[in-house]
């Protein structure tokens, strides 16, 4: 059923498909200009309102899962991780958002109790997003969360929903190693890899030890510094650098890490 | 065609000609995200919601859409207001949000809604097409809420996060999984059409009580 109303019906009784009834290309890129240009404004509006939410909601996320592998720290600072090793301050031209990040837990005398460092590898389904808290003194973990998988419910969701399985990376000596079930022989650094989510937990497992290979020696040597709890955003901060961190648990949090 | 009273254009998508249950469209999202009943109903007041605005602005702004360019007129129009729940869902519940993941985003090309704009609130006046939307809209979420009660009952044993099967019960896992929406679906089709003919049925045997010798007889 053809709808023409904006054209004007031309005298001389002609059929609807003659081409005196066609519209203008013109009007027809209008038509669409116009709408597509409104629709962007309506989405521009409505995302400025719930973008700040979403950020909120994220880093919400990010700081209960720090917390949650830490063991409750009092307060954690974010680390950007650059090539010349950990810094508290983020590198020029970096997007402090997206930047690579650790975070950096401390008890409440001020001292460091671990860091909580972020991966992300394909699992079964999905990329399987986690975090991990990693004590680089004894290259022991302090605790793993997933974020983020997609993994097969009833199986390969067993690596965030079987708490035997999340509790045994608690105090593992890392590199950590997979034994099937029923194999292990009590070693730390042993891990009862799930039946039926193989795939799934080897990859728990390959992300952990993938980043503290990588991250390893950069944690040691920060660790090595004997950081201190940045003290809390007092008055103002003197220093121009200061400014985006520390991160408080209290404050701001942290951004998305990965 | 007979015209319709307003009443038939919001009763008619409810039951009659339910989207999912009879015209079978939107089986993309009914079969996906009926995991769960918050999941299922999340999903359905967002499609309720992308429906009755697109056919409230397809329906007022009728006369200026060129039938050249009006699909992609009506996509643009969905589109946006695909993109409006998709937000509003991330802001307010953002773990529905992660659960929905990809298919708030294919409400776009739920042919369901464009077959509204296309059929119905592109020849009609705003207040037809609304009632029809929101007819439509609500069959929609009706079809969503079975499947998603019968899902989560047989597949985690409860309805909104309650257990309602008890301890002992043994989730049918297969029911979450994608075979279960097919499962399901087959068989709220399969007694959907058992009552429909049975109402047929029904309908013959009171206007000929004594049989007929043919089967040319139409109900």
């Amino acid at each position: 059923m053809k709808d023409l109303p904006t054209v004007p019906a031309d005298a001389g009784g002609d059929s609807p498909a003659s081409p005196s009834n066609q519209v203008a290309p013109g009007k027809l890129m209008a038509t669409l200009g116009i709408a597509g240009a409104l629709a962007g404004l309506v989405i521009v509006l409505v995302f400025e309102w719930a973008d700040p939410q979403i950020q909120a909601h994220r880093a919400a996320a990010l700081r209960a899962a720090v917390l949650e592998v830490l063991s409750e720290p009092v307060s954690y600072q974010s680390l950007y991780v650059t090539p010349s090793g950990l810094s508290a301050t983020a590198p020029e031209g970096v997007d402090t958002v997206t930047a690579e990040k650790v975070f950096l837990g401390f008890d409440e005398a001020g001292d460091p109790v671990g860091y909580a460092v972020t991966g992300a590898e394909p699992g079964f389904q999905d990329f399987i997003h986690l975090i991990f808290g990693y004590d680089p003194a004894g290259g022991t973990l302090l605790g793993m969360l997933v974020l983020e998988s997609k993994e097969t419910p009833g199986l390969g969701d067993k690596i965030f929903k079987d708490m035997n399985f999340v509790d045994e990376f608690r105090g593992a000596e890392t590199p950590i190693v997979g034994v099937k079930q029923g194999r292990a022989t009590g070693a730390a650094d042993e891990i009862d890899m799930i039946t039926g989510a193989t795939i799934s937990s080897r990859t728990v497992i390959e992300i952990i030890n993938h980043r503290v290979e990588a991250l390893g020696a950069d944690l040691e040597e920060h660790a090595a510094t004997s950081p201190r709890a940045p003290a809390r955003p007092e008055p103002v901060p003197v220093d121009g650098a200061a400014e985006a961190d520390p991160v408080d648990v209290t404050a701001e949090g942290g951004e998305e890490g990965s | 065609m007979r015209e319709t009273t307003p009443r038939e254009d919001l009763i008619r998508g409810i039951w009659k000609e339910n989207p999912v249950l009879v015209q079978l469209l939107g089986l993309c999202p009914a079969l996906a995200v009926t995991n769960t009943v918050p999941n299922a109903i999340a999903m359905g007041l967002a499609t309720f919601f992308v429906l009755t605005g697109s056919s409230l602005l397809v329906s007022l702004f009728k006369n200026w859409i060129p039938s050249e360019v009006r699909i992609s007129a009506y996509i643009l129009i969905i589109a946006t207001f695909v993109t409006i729940a998709d937000l509003v869902l991330a802001a307010v519940v953002p773990l529905i949000h992660k659960e929905l993941g990809a298919f708030i985003a294919l409400i776009v090309v739920n042919c369901m809604i464009l077959g509204r704009q296309e059929a119905f609130a592109s020849k009609r006046p705003v207040g037809r097409s609304l009632l029809d939307a929101v007819g439509t809209g609500t069959g929609f979420m009706i079809a969503m809420l079975m499947m998603g009660t019968f899902r989560e009952v047989l597949g985690s044993g409860s309805i909104m996060g309650y257990s309602v099967l008890g301890e002992n019960f043994e989730p049918w896992i297969v029911m979450i999984l994608p075979p279960g929406g097919f499962l399901t679906l087959g068989f709220i089709l399969l007694a959907f059409g058992w009552w429909k003919e049975r109402q047929t049925e029904t309908i013959r045997v009171r206007q000929w009580p004594h049989g007929v010798a043919s089967g040319e007889e139409v109900a």
